[in-house]
């Protein structure tokens, strides 16, 4: 596969969140705006291209057997690492975002790109595998924000468009499935031309 | 490609690597503990600045106890005291801080966390009508309860348990008051 298809991948035909259907928890969860949605798809992406980076280099020593807590051990220790800088240089968003941050340790995805691509490939093409899986994770999560965010509370992006509220359902916890429902199918549908 | 998996090469790898880890991490603990503590100060100062009158004098953090609970408070000499006050509310804790002045005026109010529904409850860090009202509360004439429970705070529509809640939170702010200051 080409560098150039190593990125663009993740947008369209291993989409972490349309496609492969990984990582829902804090897809569901953190998309209630535009910026939520955008702000836990950069982290997630810092800790995917670190953790591939790293796995990459170590996956070649690893013994078979303890592979798979020593994987989660690099990732939780970028997980931590994230979660110390956003607390000390970015407090507001750490407090949008405060308790997902911890959980992005157990989200499928960088365990499973880890599982999957990190450990059989090289250090070059797993950060860009990490960079190409972090892009499609931040534009869905974003674009499910927005769409949650018009709907929701008349704003995108905090810019309030519609005085007064919008349709409360859309930012609680039914719109998150109906939002993510009819953008997969619409994903799916686009993709498949 | 991988080592083989014998106890020695596990034990000495995972060992290896919760080494690295763990240094890496006590690094940058240290180099963060600082600005992390900055962070959380600036944001207490910023709250205290915002629920009383400007102020210089240091505020000072303590600790009382009303009705067997502990209650943490600032004492601002010159400004009156900004209160920590957290109730449950409608989806979990609702946790405020209201400045009373030395008259026992509620002088501001701030939410500093709060799980209320978005859109509904969540309105009271944002719904100027209904955080504005506190502003000025002399709790000696106006009841802190909502009004269809015969007080006299204006509830958020549809939001009548986070209003109450906000309520309580301000009365029992008001309660930590009347004991710091009964003995003066």
């Amino acid at each position: 596969m080409s560098k150039f298809g190593l990125i663009t991948k993740g947008l369209l035909k291993e989409n972490p969140t349309f496609v492969l259907v990984l990582g829902m928890c804090p897809t569901l969860a953190t998309t209630t705006s535009a910026m939520n949605g955008l702000e836990m798809g950069l982290a997630t992406m810092f800790v995917l291209i670190l953790s591939n980076i790293v796995i990459s280099l170590i996956a070649p020593v690893v013994p078979d057997k303890v592979h798979i807590p020593v994987y989660i051990v690099v990732i939780a220790t970028f997980v931590t690492l994230l979660q110390l800088l956003m607390q000390a240089y970015t407090p507001d968003v750490y407090e949008t975002l405060g308790l997902f941050i911890p959980l992005i340790v157990v989200n499928c995805i960088v365990l499973g790109r880890a599982e999957a691509f990190a450990s059989k490939n090289s250090v070059g093409d797993s950060a860009l595998d990490g960079i190409g899986i972090g892009i499609g994770f931040t534009l869905t999560l974003t674009v499910i924000g927005m769409v949650r965010e018009i709907l929701g509370s008349g704003s995108i992006f905090g810019w309030k468009f519609i005085p007064g509220d919008g349709i409360l359902a859309f930012v609680m916890a039914p719109g998150a499935f109906l939002v993510l429902g009819y953008l997969m199918v619409l994903f799916n549908k686009l993709a498949k031309r | 490609m991988a080592a083989k998996s014998n106890l020695k090469n596990m034990v000495l790898s995972l060992t290896l690597v919760c080494l690295v880890c763990s240094a890496l991490l006590g690094g940058v603990y240290a180099l963060t503990a600082e600005p992390i503590r900055q962070a959380e100060e600036a944001k207490v100062a910023a709250s205290i600045a915002r629920v009383l009158p400007p102020f210089e004098a240091q505020p000072q953090l303590e600790s009382v106890l009303v009705d067997d609970e502990a209650y943490s408070y600032y004492r601002v000499p010159g400004a009156g005291y900004a209160v920590l006050s957290t109730v449950v509310g409608f989806g979990g804790p609702l946790s405020l801080m209201v400045g009373i002045d030395e008259n026992g005026i509620v002088v501001n109010t701030v939410v500093l966390s709060h799980s209320e529904t978005p859109g509904l409850g969540a309105k009271c860090t944002t719904d100027e009508l209904f955080i504005d009202q506190f502003q000025g509360w002399n709790p000696a004439e106006k009841k802190l309860s909502v009004i269809k429970d015969g007080g006299d705070v204006d509830a958020i529509t549809a939001s009548t348990i986070t209003s109450r809640a906000y309520a309580k939170a301000i009365d029992n702010a008001v309660k930590v008051y009347s004991k710091l200051t009964e003995n003066e």
